[in-house]
Parts: C-alpha cells; sequence; structure tokens
C-alpha cells in the first residue's frame, strides 16, 4: 500500500456531490479521506500541486473492447488500460465480444486477474447476455455478476430475439445490473456499412438506415417498461432514438443511454475519400442526427459519454471500406475531443462533461467511483483544460492506430491519472 | 506545342471528380484512336515499351478483353490477373497484391474489384496509374465515357439530351458512372426501375426518378438498360425475373408507345428476357455493339492520356512507325 496523497489547490469538481470549488483532497490507504480547504499533509505524504488544474472523481469509459484474449495483436488488458489511464480514465468496462467470448464467471475472472496485473486502469468486465453471445440461450449471468462482472451485452451483435432481451431484462434484475444493448435490427442493416443516404448513394456504399437502430432502442424500451428493468442503449447516434429515450425517462422508463464522441462531432461527410478510420457501428449519421444526440447529451436523456474504444490492427483497418471492420479507438482522445467539441463549444459546462464521464458512468452501471465522497476510492483525475495538445496516433499507448482523429489540435488533458491513490498515469509538467 | 501537362491526372478513379472539360477531352481523344481498330494491322506504338497489370479480382470478360486489346493496339505490355488462380486466393491482400507488382516497376493498372472504393484505395498507395474498370458498387469510368462516346456519335451532342438509366440502380457502377459524366456533360438523367433498387437520396444527386417504365418510355431520348443479377430475386430485392420482365423490361410492345425514336444501349452482359426483350436488342435502335467497339477507342484514349500524351497530338502519335 502505497502512502498518502495530498492533492493542493485545484479546482475540485465533483458533481455527485455538487462541489466546484478550490480545496484539496487527500487520499489515505487508496480511499478518499478527505474534501476540504487548506487540509494538513500526513507525515509521509506525496503532494500534489493542482493549481490551475482541475480535480475530478476518476473518469470512467464504459465501453471498452480490450481485445484479450483473441485479439491480442489488436489489444490486450495491459495495454488497453494503460490507453485508458493515459486517456485520464481511472477505470473501464471490458466488453465481452471477445474469443472466446466471456460468457461465464472464469472469462470474468480472467478478465479481472489481467486488469490487476496490468497496473493502470481499473477494470470493470461485462459478461454476455447469451451463450457465445448466439442469441440463444441466457449466459451464467448470476455466476458472472458473483465472479465481478457489473453488467450483460451481446455488443457486437444485438440481441435480435426480443423474447431472449426480455428475459434477459428479467433475470438481471435479482442481480441489480443493467442489459445493455447494441440497439440495431440487422434485417435493416442488411448489407449497409455506412449511415443510408446521399453520400452512401454516392460512394456506392450500401447504408443502413436510422430505422435499423430505432426499431431496437424502441423495442429495449418496450422491454425495459414491460419488465420493470434497467436496460443501458449503447452508443445511440439517431435523432428519433434520442427523442424515444427522453421521452421513456419522463415516463419514469429505467434506462440510460451512451453518446460517443465521434457521433457528437462527425457526420457521415466524413467517409468521403473511404476512409475505413471512419467505419464504425452504429455508423456516423447525417448532421440532424448529430445535433440531436449532442442535444440529448446536454439534457441529459444521454447520460454517459463513453468512446467505444474498438482497436484493430492496420492490416486490418488497411482494405476496401466494405471489407474494413467496424470501429475506432477513443480511449485517448475521449477527454480532449469532449473538453473541446464539447464544453469549448459550449454545449455542456466542465461539470456537466465530468459527470458523464464519471458519476454518471458509475450510477449507470453501480460502480464505486464517480465521486470525491470521503470513503470512496481514492480515483481521481487532475486535468489541465488548457493544454493544447495534437493527437499523433504513433504515441498512443493503445496497441492500434484506427482514429479519424489524427493531426487533431485538441485543447485539454489529463495531467495525472490516479487509481486507489497511486499515479498510474503523469505529465511532469 | 501546347505546353505538356497531365489532363486526367495519375489516374481515372471515376467521372464524379472529373470536369466536364476533362470527359470531353477523353471523348475528343477517343475519336482518333477508333480508325485503329479498322486497319488491316491494328496496331501502333503509342505505348510502346509500358507495361500495364490488368488486375481483376472479379469475373469480367467484356471489360478486361476490350483493355487489353486497347492496351496491345497501343503496344503496350500487358499481363492479366485474374482472382482465381493467384495469390489472391491465397489470402494475400490487395495493398500486398499491388505493392509486389509495383516491385516489378510496372507503369499502369486497371483494377476491377468488388468493393466500392477499391480503385482509390489502389491508387493511393502506389505511384503508377491506376484505371478503374469498376470497383463495387461505385463506379466504372470507362463504361459510361463510352457510353456517352455512343450517344455522341449518334446525336452529334450530349447537352440537352435526356437520358434515363433503367433497373438495378443501387447495384449500379455504371449508373453511378453514367450519372456524373452525363450530369456533368448538360445531359438530363433520369433513373427507372423498383424502389427496392434505387438507393435513398438518388433524387438529391439531381436526377428525376421514375416508378414505371412507360414514364420513362414518354420522356426519354436514350434508355441505359442495366444488367439485372439474377442474385438479386434471391436477396429478396424483387419477386421473379417474370415480374421484372413484365413491368420494368424493355419491350417493343413498350416501346411502341413512345413519342420518338428511342436509342436503346445496354453495357452488357444481357439478359434477354429479363431486362431487355430479343427484339429490342437486336433491333435498329439498339446500339449495343457500337457500344462494345467503341470501348475500345475510350480506353486508348484514357491509356494514352494517363501516360502523359496530348489530345491535341493523339492524331501524330498514332501515326508513329507501325510494328
Amino acid at each position: 500500500m502505497s502512502g498518502p496523497l495530498l492533492i493542493r489547490g485545484g479546482r475540485v469538481v465533483d458533481p455527485s456531490q455538487a462541489i466546484d470549488v478550490v480545496w484539496d483532497v487527500l487520499v489515505v490507504d487508496g480511499v478518499v479521506a478527505e474534501v476540504g480547504e487548506g487540509i494538513d499533509p500526513p507525515e509521509g505524504a506525496r503532494e500534489i500541486d493542482a493549481r490551475g488544474l482541475v480535480v475530478a472523481p476518476g473518469l470512467i469509459d464504459v465501453h471498452v473492447h480490450l481485445r484479450e484474449p483473441g485479439g491480442e495483436h489488436k489489444e490486450t488488458i495491459a495495454t488497453g488500460l494503460r490507453a485508458a489511464a493515459a486517456g485520464g480514465f481511472t477505470a473501464v468496462c471490458a466488453m465481452p465480444n471477445t474469443d472466446p467470448v466471456v460468457d461465464d464467471p472464469a472469462g470474468v475472472g480472467f478478465v479481472l486477474a489481467q486488469g490487476a496485473a496490468a497496473g493502470a486502469a481499473r477494470v470493470y468486465p461485462i459478461g454476455a447476455i447469451s451463450v457465445g453471445q448466439e442469441g440463444q440461450r441466457l449466459a451464467a449471468i448470476g455466476e458472472m455478476v458473483e465472479a465481478g462482472a457489473v453488467g450483460i451485452t451481446d455488443d457486437g451483435n444485438p440481441v435480435m430475439d426480443s423474447g431472449l432481451m426480455r428475459r434477459a431484462l428479467e433475470y438481471a434484475q435479482a442481480f441489480d445490473i443493467p442489459v445493455a444493448d447494441h440497439p440495431e435490427d440487422l434485417g435493416l442493416s442488411g448489407a449497409g456499412v455506412m449511415n443510408e443516404g446521399l453520400i452512401a448513394t454516392r460512394l456506392g456504399l450500401h447504408g443502413k438506415p436510422n430505422a435499423s437502430e430505432d426499431v431496437h432502442i424502441v423495442r429495449d424500451l418496450l422491454l425495459a417498461d414491460l419488465t420493470g428493468g434497467h436496460v443501458h442503449l449503447q452508443h445511440v447516434s439517431t435523432a428519433y432514438g434520442v427523442e424515444m429515450i427522453r421521452q421513456a425517462k419522463a415516463r419514469g422508463v429505467h434506462v440510460t443511454a451512451e453518446a460517443t464522441p465521434h457521433h457528437l462531432i462527425l457526420t457521415d461527410k466524413r467517409v468521403e475519400g473511404f476512409d475505413t478510420d471512419a467505419k464504425m457501428n452504429p455508423p456516423l449519421r447525417s448532421l440532424a442526427d448529430r445535433e440531436a444526440v449532442r442535444e440529448g447529451l446536454a439534457d441529459g436523456t444521454l447520460d454517459v459519454f463513453a468512446s467505444d474504444h474498438a482497436p484493430h490492427h492496420y492490416d486490418e483497418k488497411e482494405q476496401a471500406f466494405a471489407d474494413a471492420p467496424n470501429g475506432i479507438i477513443g480511449l485517448e482522445t475521449a477527454l480532449g475531443l469532449g473538453l473541446t467539441y464539447v464544453v469549448g463549444e459550449g454545449l455542456i459546462d466542465l461539470p456537466a462533461l465530468i459527470h458523464r464521464m464519471s458519476t454518471g458512468p458509475a450510477e449507470a452501471f453501480g460502480l464505486p467511483g464517480g465521486t470525491l465522497a470521503p470513503g470512496s476510492p481514492g480515483d481521481v483525475t487532475i486535468i489541465d483544460p488548457e493544454q493544447a495538445w495534437t493527437v499523433e496516433r504513433d504515441g498512443f499507448l493503445s496497441k492500434s492506430r484506427n482514429t479519424p482523429f489524427h493531426g487533431w489540435e485538441l485543447k485539454g488533458r489529463a495531467l495525472y491519472t490516479i487509481v486507489g491513490g497511486v499515479a498510474v498515469w503523469e505529465v511532469t509538467r | 506545342m501546347n505546353q505538356p501537362r497531365l489532363y486526367l491526372g495519375k489516374d481515372l478513379v471515376g467521372l464524379e471528380s472529373l470536369s466536364a472539360e476533362q470527359i470531353l477531352t477523353i471523348l475528343d481523344t477517343a475519336e482518333p484512336f477508333k480508325e485503329i481498330s479498322e486497319r488491316r494491322i491494328k496496331k501502333v506504338p503509342v505505348l510502346r515499351g509500358k507495361t500495364i497489370v490488368n488486375l481483376f479480382f472479379e469475373a469480367s470478360t467484356r471489360t478486361r478483353v476490350s483493355f487489353e486489346f486497347a492496351e496491345k493496339r497501343l503496344s503496350a505490355d500487358t499481363v492479366n490477373i485474374s482472382s482465381s488462380g493467384s495469390s489472391v486466393v491465397k489470402g494475400e491482400t490487395l495493398v500486398d497484391t499491388a505493392r509486389n507488382l509495383e516491385a516489378m516497376r510496372i507503369d499502369m493498372v486497371v483494377i476491377r474489384h468488388g468493393s466500392s472504393g477499391a480503385a482509390k484505395f489502389l491508387a493511393e498507395r502506389i505511384p503508377s496509374n491506376v484505371i478503374n474498370a469498376g470497383d463495387g458498387s461505385h463506379e466504372h469510368p470507362t463504361q459510361a465515357l463510352l457510353d456517352m462516346l455512343t450517344i455522341r456519335d449518334h446525336f452529334a451532342r450530349i447537352e440537352g439530351l435526356k437520358v434515363c438509366l433503367v433497373g438495378d440502380i443501387l447495384h449500379s457502377r455504371v449508373a453511378r458512372s453514367n450519372i456524373y459524366g452525363l450530369l456533368a456533360l448538360g445531359a438530363e438523367v433520369a433513373v427507372c426501375g423498383p424502389k427496392t433498387l434505387l438507393p435513398l437520396g438518388t433524387a438529391e444527386l439531381g436526377v428525376t426518378v421514375f416508378s414505371r417504365i412507360e414514364e420513362a418510355i414518354q420522356w426519354a431520348d436514350v434508355l441505359n438498360v442495366l444488367r439485372l443479377q439474377l442474385e438479386r430475386m434471391e436477396a429478396g430485392f424483387l419477386p421473379s425475373l417474370r415480374e421484372y420482365n413484365q413491368v420494368w423490361g424493355v419491350t417493343r410492345a413498350k416501346l411502341e408507345e413512345a413519342p420518338n425514336d428511342l436509342l436503346i444501349l445496354h453495357p452488357g452482359p444481357m439478359n434477354r428476357g429479363v431486362e431487355i426483350d430479343s427484339d429490342v436488342a437486336d433491333g435498329p435502335h439498339a446500339m449495343i455493339l457500337q457500344q462494345v467497339t467503341n470501348g475500345v477507342a475510350v480506353r486508348m484514349a484514357v491509356l494514352y492520356l494517363l501516360a502523359g500524351g496530348a489530345p491535341d497530338t493523339a492524331e501524330v502519335a498514332k501515326e508513329g512507325v507501325e510494328v
């Protein structure tokens, strides 16, 4: 166990307690001991001078593909968690669509063991909804939760069988975990590889209509209403989907939902030129959809800002557009993009962004953290909101390079990522 | 002499990015090359010493042979690679295939590939000239150029003509290249087909959309009848070929209702009795074989221009020493 840590004189922004004031934060024995003014350093404490910096509860990315086991050429749990730390995340939720799929307690234990050995950000495993993510029968949900899973999802595959989705939403309630869904009707998506519309038509690429996402968002909301279960809708990208979630929340349906940096910033215009780093699922949508997702993040309809970090080896992306896999990496750019294009453009203020990246995700998945209340984990992200930097993908700690944001000028980054009172990432100023 | 310059840039990936002037330059340059194929000895030394690879990842007879004749009649050295029986079936990636060819110091690649964007992908990764011979549902520029040359041969103009593309627009690279090229040259363009085979946003391209062939026949000067891939039926886009022929097939009975004689084009290969009836395909208004003849001349023009030839010296260039 490391010694005490005193973070001095930073702007402490803790949305969970509505704190936004220049204070000190003291972490002792890996736990937040005190937050207040003029805290005396205990003997042997490390002190961090945070004047001019933002001190936030550790950021949490609830939608991350770490690829291990089975895809270690793209990312390992260790490289992914180091990338997370470099991006300011003290914890991530690992998607189960690995090979083999994390659909049993042994798989959950493996992710936790690899995560502990990495000595970087924490990992919270998500288990599969169905055995092998095949959409046939429920996976060992209770046993996985017992082993440490914090939610279930078949992400990568939508749950096409609405009956199975209903059962999952019912069954998961005994364990108080959300059922996270990648909402997509595969029949409507057909051979689509990008957003359906003028740009797809011009490029001769098959499109996925918004309806393929909307049909499953509405279905999931109806099933959450029917069962009383908690549905978490992943990477919402459509205007209609945002509006349906807004209305369901108003009716009291238990739903949480994500917005990704790319759906908040880019549109399908970015696919012009067939850039496979603009290929992901759901696809980049129209300007109207992007504006609706921004509005949803601003008014809290979308509770969570999550990257959907999806690493792929450069050989896999170095193909014709339709042949390349879906997904882009996001752990090391999410915070900078959020500060620059969400806060910087005045959509929401800094405390609201911290909420969507920390308190909101912690509440959605019932995670420890997301708060600096005394007694909570000593997970803290210290951010310089003014530091200008350029996205340089060859400098990433992730194993992969598939980002559409290479070369972008961003403002704001994490200088310290502190997990249990220990800095797992720090930039010497 | 004009200043030497690149009239088309390094590659011909599609017509969307070309100006009207560039498209007309290709059509005009094709004119003097037409005559070569009518000679007893069909060979001129325009591309002597150039090495060209025809890289066909999809089956093709007409387009590949047309390119090959164009290359050989211009005296280029050519190699054909098709996906069966090559390293492609052994799992080699497109980029590795291209880099290996490049390492053998080639000058041009003609590529046909099943994925939209494949030609551009290749063009961005190798210094050789790349000519798109069809990429997925994206573009097939030389087909549209030969279609436009055939139209211009008949009407002596393109501007102001009404051209309707009939059939499977969704999956058609021929349709997209024709739309871009014809619009650039000032033609009016329409599409006609079942809505399941019309991509969303077609009208936003600046084309008229007809759902019934009878309306198209009333409107058009030219019908370009696209091949209906038989697998579309299995994929659920259509109930049956018989019904397609009844509703959208170009038949003599339907053409008799036309106010003017219509020029009939088809990029081939035809499904007789499906999208086009034999009495139309073999009738006096069908330009289908003329299209094939023009294909060789248009491809010669493209090869010549990409190799750095100037349009106004094409006539002189081809009168070099005959082999």
